[in-house]
């Protein structure tokens, strides 16, 4: 393989990376607040594509407003999920709201379905950020240059949030204790209902980001991503962002990059996330950031 | 401050309390004695509304906190209001450092922390020293400090404390009942919950003995001391 190829490989995994390490983070926000996998996750993310493509197509929003209303709705979408489906389940056993959660994820597909169609829809077409860069030898996409900007760029305010905002402080507290914080009159659907909205809302972004490199909506187009990133979110260790950042890359490139080189394996691309899920759960079940274990005994 | 009329709480399927009525007079130190189960925590979870009373009146300052089929403020506003609660079993959060835990304590708090972080540091040093450390990492006896001191950064008007001395070394306990007298000193009014009845009764003001839900003895914390039967089932000393 020359190297223009192999960059470009490098970077059509890079971008995907950061696409999943953008969904993961969702799934590792709510399950660190709330002990949920919110299995509805990645059908939140193909309903943010579907805002986003009705935004542009429908309403001729032009794209920076768009994005905006798009980041908004879905925020609030997550939010109206949280109020009605498992807000009324918080002191239910665990099961029952995953239930709910999977009983979410179908309504979702189903109403996407019904709604607009399960024939699968183009995005619209930004040629400014599909065109390509030239460096050198190499030539690379400028939304595949921007996604990762995009990424890091989300974490660290995620970071600032979490590690510097009383609002970030009351999330950690409870995540971990959450009849305690209540003592300490932070209201606690307000924290949850926020965690929600940011994890809503990152994926908002990328499937904005997804959906200028990879055009095609289908309303189904949710549940691999959503199984891959809940998979990242593990790998990285679930409950913690930068993990899940971690974990996202490490699944777009390690898939992108093992189709790339062994070409026989296109068809198990999507294998490669469930035998790296098989292989943290034998070997670091935690997670490369596992959470931390200082609580006394 | 606090009045406590005929409460009745049903907690996990069972009557924990039965119809219990006391009051906590400005300024004094009051406790609630009795063993294991009697119904101390969820009176006081019940006061902080963590708990649903069944029936009952629970007011502060002839403000009603909750009421039977009338009034149950959430435990949000009950804080606002100036209770404080230092949790049974400490319960600080072990992910934050010693100085979020504090800070925390004020969370709904807009002012400068400064003056009281330093009071807090005064009052117990060693968690000056950890500031930065992870709270998860500490001793007992660190953390039911660090709990006092994050009860005391809300700057409460009351302050309940549900077992303190729960798992703690003597000498430790000792030490956390002089810095209870002194914060009682500060103006602090005080709901003490204990099994060490020896201990609570010392610097009590008013004592209630709490058995199976039921309030069976009152009194000043001395006259509680003196009282045999008291003496032979909290205090381990033989009945003349």
């Amino acid at each position: 393989m020359d190297f223009p190829t192999f960059f470009q490989h490098l970077s059509n995994g890079i971008s995907l990376g950061s696409l999943y390490a953008l969904i993961a983070v969702g799934y590792t926000m709510v399950y660190g607040i709330l002990r949920l996998i919110n299995f509805a996750h990645g059908d939140i993310f193909m309903m943010a594509m579907y805002f986003a493509f009705f935004s542009i197509t429908l309403f001729h929003l032009p794209w920076y407003i768009a994005i905006v209303v798009v980041i908004l709705i879905t925020s609030v979408l997550g939010m109206l999920i949280e109020a009605a489906a498992y807000r009324p389940l918080r002191d239910a056993p665990k099961t029952s709201v995953l239930i709910s959660a999977i009983g979410v994820s179908f309504l979702l597909e189903n109403l996407a379905t019904y709604i607009f169609s399960g024939k699968p829809k183009s995005f619209p077409e930004f040629t400014y950020m599909t065109s390509t860069v030239q460096f050198g030898p190499v030539s690379v996409q400028r939304v595949s240059l921007l996604t990762p900007v995009v990424t890091l760029a989300a974490l660290a305010i995620l970071l600032y949030i979490i590690n510097r905002t009383k609002l970030g402080m009351a999330m950690r507290a409870v995540s971990k204790d959450y009849e305690t914080a209540r003592v300490m009159g932070i209201k606690i659907n307000r924290v949850i209902a926020a965690t929600f909205a940011i994890g809503s809302g990152l994926a908002a972004i990328g499937a904005i980001m997804w959906g200028v490199k990879y055009i095609r909506i289908e309303p189904m187009m949710g549940v691999m991503p959503g199984l891959k990133c809940f998979i990242a979110a593990v790998i990285g260790g679930i409950g913690n962002p930068v993990g899940a950042v971690l974990g996202g890359f490490i699944l777009g490139m390690g898939e992108v990059l093992l189709v790339a080189f062994i070409s026989q394996l296109t068809g198990w691309r999507d294998a490669f996330a469930f035998v790296a899920l098989i292989l943290v759960l034998l070997i670091r079940p935690t997670g490369i950031m596992g959470e931390k274990t200082t609580e006394k005994v | 401050m606090l009045k406590i009329e005929d409460l009745y709480v049903s907690y996990g399927g069972i009557q924990a309390v039965k119809g219990i009525s006391f009051e906590v007079q400005n300024n004094s130190i009051v406790t609630l004695i009795g063993a294991n189960g009697a119904g101390k925590s969820t009176t006081l979870r019940t006061i902080m509304g963590l708990v649903k009373l069944q029936s009952g009146k629970i007011s502060l300052n002839d403000e009603i906190l909750a009421e039977t089929d009338t009034k149950r403020l959430p435990t949000e506003e009950i804080v606002k209001k100036g209770v404080s609660l230092v949790p049974e079993g400490r319960r600080i959060f072990p992910n934050l450092t010693v100085l979020e835990n504090l800070k925390i304590g004020a969370y709904l708090r807009n002012d400068d922390l400064t003056e009281d972080l330093k009071h807090i540091h005064d009052l117990f040093p060693r968690l000056k020293e950890r500031s930065w450390q992870l709270a998860g990492t500490l001793s007992g006896g660190e953390q039911q400090m660090l709990a006092l001191g994050r009860a005391l950064m809300s700057k409460p008007k009351l302050l309940m404390m549900d077992e303190p001395s729960l798992g703690l070394a003597p000498l430790v306990v000792k030490s956390i009942f002089e810095i209870i007298k002194e914060i009682h000193k500060q103006g602090v009014t005080i709901l003490l919950v204990e099994q060490n009845a020896n201990q609570a009764l010392k610097i009590a003001d008013e004592g209630y003995v709490l058995e199976t839900g039921r309030i069976t003895m009152r009194g000043t914390g001395r006259e509680l001391l003196e009282n045999d039967a008291v003496k032979a089932a909290y205090l381990g000393k033989k009945k003349k």
